[in-house]
Formats: C-alpha cells, structure tokens, sequence
C-alpha cells in the first residue's frame, strides 16, 4: 500500500492532461476518462483503511545522517485515509452528475481536465506532510476552483470567480509569509520535525500563527473571512458547486488548521480558544444569513459556512469526543452538503430556475429529486435516523463535557434554525402545487439520478459509523488518534 | 531592518487590492504583494557575506554548506513565482472577459449579487 | 474598443533584427534548459525563454505570423505532452528505482559536473521547458487575440473607473 500513495497525485495529474489532448480526436473521452479515474481513485482511497505509512518521495530517507531532513514524505495516517475517502467519493458522484449536466456548457475536455486537477490538488493536501508541498497542492486546487467557478462565463459566475479569486489568493499570500516565518524559526520545512523545534518563537511565532489562522481561515470560510463564499458557490456549475462545499473548504481549510492546531502548533489553550470561537460565530451568522435568501443555491452556501463552524466548534474544543464530533460532522456534512448541491443543479436542470419563490410542486414531476433532497434536509437539520443527528449530538455532548454548556444551547439553537430554513427550501420548491410553468419538469437524467441517490443512501449508511460507541465511531477514531494520540490500539 | 522594507512591499501591495477600483489595479497590486514575499522568502535564507549556492567542481561540500546562502528559500521562491504566474494570467483572462460583459473595468459596477 | 485592425506588426527595424535574433534567442532557452542540473535556470526558467521567442515573433511580425510558426493546436498538444513526459519520467524512476521520482540514473563519480550527470532531472528538466514555453505562448496568443465586443448598449471607453476616488 504504500508504494501506492504517490497515484494518489499521480492518476488525477496524468488523467487531467491526457484529457485535452485525446478529446479533440474521440468525443466521448472526457467522460469515460475523468469517472474511470475518479472511480479507481475512489476504490484506491477505500483500500487505505487503517493503513498507515510513510513514503519519501524520490527514496530520499530523512535519516541519512544529515541534521534536517531531506526530501518530501508524503504520510498517511488516519485522517489523511478519512480526508481522502471523502474527497475520491464526493469527487466520484460529482464526475457522474457532470456527464449529462455539463452538456450545456462548452468542452466537457477542459472541465475534467480542471476537475481532474483540482482533486488532485486536494489529495495532494491531505497526504503531503512537507510544509511547502502542502501551500504547492493548495494553490493547484485553489487556481482549478477559481477557473471552475468561472466555467459559464456568465456575468454573476466572471464576477464571483474575480472576488474568489483575489480573496483566496490574498489569502495564499498570508500563508506563504506564515510558512517563510515558520522556516525561519524552525529551519526545516517538514511537519513532523517543524513541531519539535517550535521552542523559543517570540514574536514570529505568534505572527506566523496569526496568519495561518487567517488565511486558512478564509480558505475554510470561517466568519469574518467568509465574504467569497457565498457569491462564488451559487454561480458555479452543480458539480463544482458540490465539490467546493462539499470536499474543498474542507481539504484546504479545516484539515490544515486542524493539522496546525493538533500536530504542529500543539493544542495551547490559547490556539483551541480562537478555533472555537471561530466556530462559534461562523455557525450563528451563518444561520441567520441564511434565512432571508430565495435563491437555493445561495441558501445553502449560506448554510456550508454555518456547518463549517459546528465542525471547528467540535475540534476547537479539543478533547476526544469534541474532536471525534468534529470529524465526523466534517465527513458527514461533504456527503449531504454536496447531495443538497447535485438536488439543486438536477432542479435547475429541469426548470431552469433556482428562485424559490418561482419554484413549487416538484415532488410530482421528479420524485428521485425530491426524496433525495428530502433526505438532505433531514440529514442537515439533525434529525435520528440520518448522519447528521449523530455528529451533531456528539458535538453537543461534547459542549457539555468540557463544561461549556453556553456552547451547546447554542448549537442546539442553530440546529432548530437549520432546520426552519430546510423547511422553507422543501416547501417552496418540492411540496407545494406546481405552477403552470413547471407542469412539463420530468426527472433528472439517469447518470444524475444514480450519484444522488449514492450519496442519499451515504447518509443512512453513514449513521451507522457510530455502532462501535458513541465516542469512537468506525472510521473517525484512528483519524481522532492521528490527532490527538487518544485511542492507543486503534 | 532590511526585513522591514519587505514588509513595506507587501502592505503597499495589499493597500492596492483594498483600495483601487480598477479590476486591473487589483491585479497589479496582487503581483507586487507576491513580489515582496518572494523576496522576504529569500531574505529569510540570506547568510552573511555568504557564497552562491552553486556548487562548483572543486569546492569541498563541508565548506560549502558552512558558507554559502541557504537555497531551499530560493527554490521555494522559483516554485511561489510559478504559481503566481498561473494565477495572474488567470486573472487577467478574468479581467477581460469581466469587460466583455460589463462594460467596464470598475469594480463598483459590478454588483449583480448581492445579499 | 472596436475590433481591432488586421496587425501589421511593428517597424522594419525590430522586424529585421527579429529575423536575425529569433533562433538565438530560442536556442539560449534550450541551453538554460538542458543544462538546468548545472548552472542557473532550469524547467522554468528556459521555457519562458522559449515563449519569449515565439512571442517575440508574434509582436514583431503579426498574429498570422505567429501562429503559422506555433498553431494553436500544436501548441496545446505540445503542452500536455510536456506534462506527461515529466509524469513518465517520475514514474519510470518508480518503476525502475522503486520510488517516485527516484533517480535511478546512475553515471558513477567520473562524470559529475558534466552534461549527463544528475540523472534524471535533465530529463524532467526538458519536459518541463516544453510544457512552459507551449503554455506561456498559449496564454499570450489566446489572451491577446480576444477581440473584446462588449455587449449592446453598454460599450464605451475605459471608464470613468480607472481614476481612483
């Protein structure tokens, strides 16, 4: 398995570019192309189930009697198995939804192609453990979204895609000066050995660490940097929409910080604190922005950034079950996040529309749709038996563990407004008569179809993660381990 | 602090990104924050009356790490202006094809979304 | 902006001296490639040089001009052929030398500080070269030849926008 942690990169690079260069010739290439290799990613990603391992890239040992060690390891560990399943799944149902929703656009080649590159910017940030690798990866997600979120052309997706991309490069540039301080202190840019040579920072220390928390913040979108993110994720296409609030505000934004935070910076007080603040005020300005929108895509943007701050809210508080909360709403909230997205790129596809006022009676015409976003909903607002009541009940059980229970009646309050807000969404668009003007909507085509009932049925299979007990779930505990270090035999 | 005349690149930079109202204004300032952290990147790795990190056939590889200027700042520096590369051209592409359909390069007239 | 008009290019004097210099300037960036492991320069560094030359012919001489020399199509296929050389030759070195990206390019102590030394990073070198010079003449060609027609009613100069407040 080991050998294997490079085609993580690999594939998706070697895919992405024979991509342009074999469209030209076969038309049908850039679908076959892009969803065998998401497939095999997704099937590789899998594989790596309480694996573990190290691998050095070019065979350079960081042993090699030198003092610093050379070269760029690339580890897996629990989270990074974790980070990477959600990303080849996510990416595996986006791939498939794409097929028939991007004939609209022009030259499917080119949007694999970016899509192909962005995911393997994303595996690349969750298994790099070489502090530079990691802001390379990055910045090659980060420049494939911002070319995505502009894949239409049109006036709201050039002008998102511009904010987007000014603020996530100012952002990159935070981080860039955050890891030049940090090399300056530490005099190695590797993770692990960064963390042991931390001692006597001062002044650039605190700065570095002002700045990675602000620019991983912005690419998080944790309140007050969260300005991009409602504008860029409505005006991209469907799929890229799913895949930028479903996997890459993750792999980019909460990943990292929690990797910052836990394994390089060591948990400090002072550290969690800022976290869970963050969290804190992310999940309530979320949810209140999110009542007054109309637009559905817009709503549940809206709604990522509340999410997103349950999830920091989780690893702010720093013990096992907080963390263990954390993780799990960060898995669970890519699968239903980004089937919320797919439901309303398939609704867009049959009615042309994404107003809710101008929607209504959808159940009828597009009953896969429905349910699925049905599902959705339940899952986001928190209710047994779906996956989102179970991450969300230990983040608040966690809240009052740690002796905050402020904490948690203020997650509870925001679950009950997600929950109003899904209401509406539902009522609105699926439940009430249709109106003339959508009496023809038939049902998404089968592709779509097929990816949003694989990631409904995530949703049920999900919950039953925590059938090993409340406080080590299946899959989140070795990722809580490679943390923490809790849970010794895991 | 020669430090600080870095800094001082990098804030004019960001003012410009802040301030300006011309999308390609934005753009130039962007380039000149990246240019003052590649150079702070550099700066970081400086030593002293320090030798270029080329090794040249007779040089003895003890002395030439004793005395010569760090190089792992300067290949990050190749890799940074790489990447900023990707992202200006990128952004200028964005900056003309803003034009086609607004009209104008004015950032202040382009607030279709809103809310 | 109104369409642009058919480019001439520039005067005699930069078009002749760009018919002396084009083949030295494109010969300079092949050798900062190819002797990356070397001296200064490298992948990067030699391939700007590359596509400085072809667009150094581009202004000289006209769009046309340019494009017979380096087709559009040519050089988006030329540009993912340099990515994959780069990507077969990482991982040859994983086949070959068990590692990504190992060098399993051995030319013994004789031959070190001489052209085939370094092993396999010459080779990445040349793919990457390939892949930006194609690149970067791509992004100036298509960037340049975007003849903006703003839409209807709202076309007008550079607007009052330029001027800071």
């Amino acid at each position: 398995m080991e050998n294997a942690i490079p085609l993580f990169v690999a594939i998706p690079l070697g895919t992405a570019f024979l991509i342009p260069m074999i469209a030209r010739k076969l038309k049908w290439a850039p679908d076959l192309l892009g969803n065998a290799a998401m497939l095999g990613l997704c099937a590789m990603a899998f594989a790596t189930v309480g694996q573990t391992g190290i691998y050095h890239m070019g065979g350079w040992s960081t042993l090699g009697g030198f003092k610093t060690p050379l070269g760029i390891d690339l580890r897996l560990d629990g989270l990074s198995s974790l980070m990477l399943m959600a990303v080849n799944l996510i990416g595996l149902a986006a791939a498939l939804f794409s097929v028939d929703y991007m004939k609209r656009y022009t030259d499917k080649g080119r949007y694999y192609s970016l899509f192909l590159l962005m995911v393997a910017g994303m595996n690349g940030v969750v298994l790099t453990g070489d502090l530079f690798n990691l802001f390379v990866f990055m910045e090659v997600a980060a420049i494939s979204s911002y070319a995505l979120v502009a894949f239409g052309c049109e006036h709201d997706e050039l002008e998102a895609s511009f904010k987007y991309a000014v603020l996530g490069s100012v952002a990159s540039a935070f981080i860039l000066i955050g890891i030049a301080l940090l090399y300056g202190i530490t005099g190695t840019l590797n993770m692990a050995h960064a963390a042991g040579n931390l001692a006597g920072g001062g002044l650039p220390l605190l700065l570095a660490t002002g700045l990675f928390m602000c620019g991983f913040g912005l690419k998080a979108a944790l309140v007050p940097f969260h300005a991009w993110l409602p504008d860029a994720h409505p005006s991209a296409p469907a799929p890229v929409s799913a895949m930028l609030s479903g996997v890459v505000i993750k792999a980019l934004g909460v990943y990292v910080i929690a990797r910052l935070v836990f394994n390089i910076f060591g948990p400090a007080h002072e550290l969690l604190t800022i976290v869970r603040w963050l969290g804190v005020v992310s999940m309530i300005v979320g949810v209140f922005l999110a009542i007054g929108q109309w637009d559905m895509k817009r709503l549940f943007a809206y709604h990522s950034i509340s999410q997103i701050g349950y999830v920091a809210l989780g690893l702010g508080l720093g013990t096992p079950l907080g963390i263990a909360g954390g993780l799990f709403h960060m898995v669970n909230h890519s699968v239903f996040k980004s089937l919320l997205f797919l439901n309303a790129g398939a609704v867009e596809h049959a009615s042309g529309t994404r107003d809710l006022k101008r929607l209504g009676g959808l159940n009828k015409g597009m009953p896969v749709t429905a349910n699925t976003s049905l599902v959705a909903s339940m899952s986001i607002a928190g209710i047994p038996p779906f996956n989102g009541f179970w991450s969300k009940l230990l983040i608040v059980l966690a809240c009052i563990e740690a002796g905050r229970p402020w904490l948690a009646l203020a997650a509870v309050l925001v679950s009950l407004m997600t929950l109003a807000s899904f209401l509406k969404v539902q009522r609105y668009a699926f439940f009430e008569s249709a109106r003339a003007a959508l009496s023809q909507v038939r049902e998404a085509p089968l592709l779509m179809r097929s990816a949003m009932l694989l990631l409904a049925a995530l949703c049920l299979i999900m919950s039953l993660l925590v059938v090993t007990g409340l406080e080590s779930p299946l899959l989140i505990a070795p990722a809580v381990q490679a943390l923490s270090g809790v849970f010794g035999s895991s | 602090m020669i430090y600080a005349l870095c800094l001082i690149l990098i804030v004019i930079g960001l003012y410009a990104v802040v301030t300006k109202k011309n999308v390609v204004k934005i753009v130039i300032g962007l380039a000149i924050a990246e240019y003052g952290i590649n150079l702070l990147l550099i700066l970081i790795g400086y030593r002293k009356d320090g030798w270029a990190p080329i090794v040249s056939p007779d040089m003895d590889p003890a002395a030439f790490a004793a005395s010569s200027v760090d190089p792992i700042p300067q290949a990050l520096v190749l890799t940074s202006i790489v990447i900023s590369l990707g992202v200006l051209a990128l952004m200028v592409a964005l900056c003309i094809r803003l034009y086609e359909r607004y009209g104008t390069f004015d950032v202040t007239e382009m607030r279709r979304l809103r809310g | 902006m109104s369409e642009l008009p058919a480019n001439e290019g520039m005067s005699l004097i930069v078009q002749t001296v760009t018919r002396w210099l084009k083949a030295f300037i494109l010969l300079f960036g092949v050798y900062i490639v190819i002797y990356g492991h070397l001296t200064p320069g490298g992948g990067f560094a030699g391939g700007v040089i590359v596509a400085c030359s072809f667009i150094l012919l581009t202004l000289a001489y006209g769009q046309r001009r340019g494009l017979k020399a380096v087709s559009r199509g040519v050089a988006g296929e030329m540009d993912s052929v340099g990515a994959l050389i780069f990507l077969a030759v990482a991982l040859a070195g994983m086949i070959a030398g068990g590692a990504f990206f190992a060098n399993f390019i051995e030319t013994g102590e004789a031959a070190r500080f001489t052209l085939p030394s370094a092993g396999l990073i010459p080779l990445s070198n040349i793919g990457i070269g390939l892949k930006v010079g194609m690149s970067l003449f791509l992004v100036f060609t298509v960037l340049s030849a975007m003849h903006v027609a703003v839409s209807g009613s709202r076309r007008r100069m550079i607007s009052r926008g330029e001027d800071d407040r």
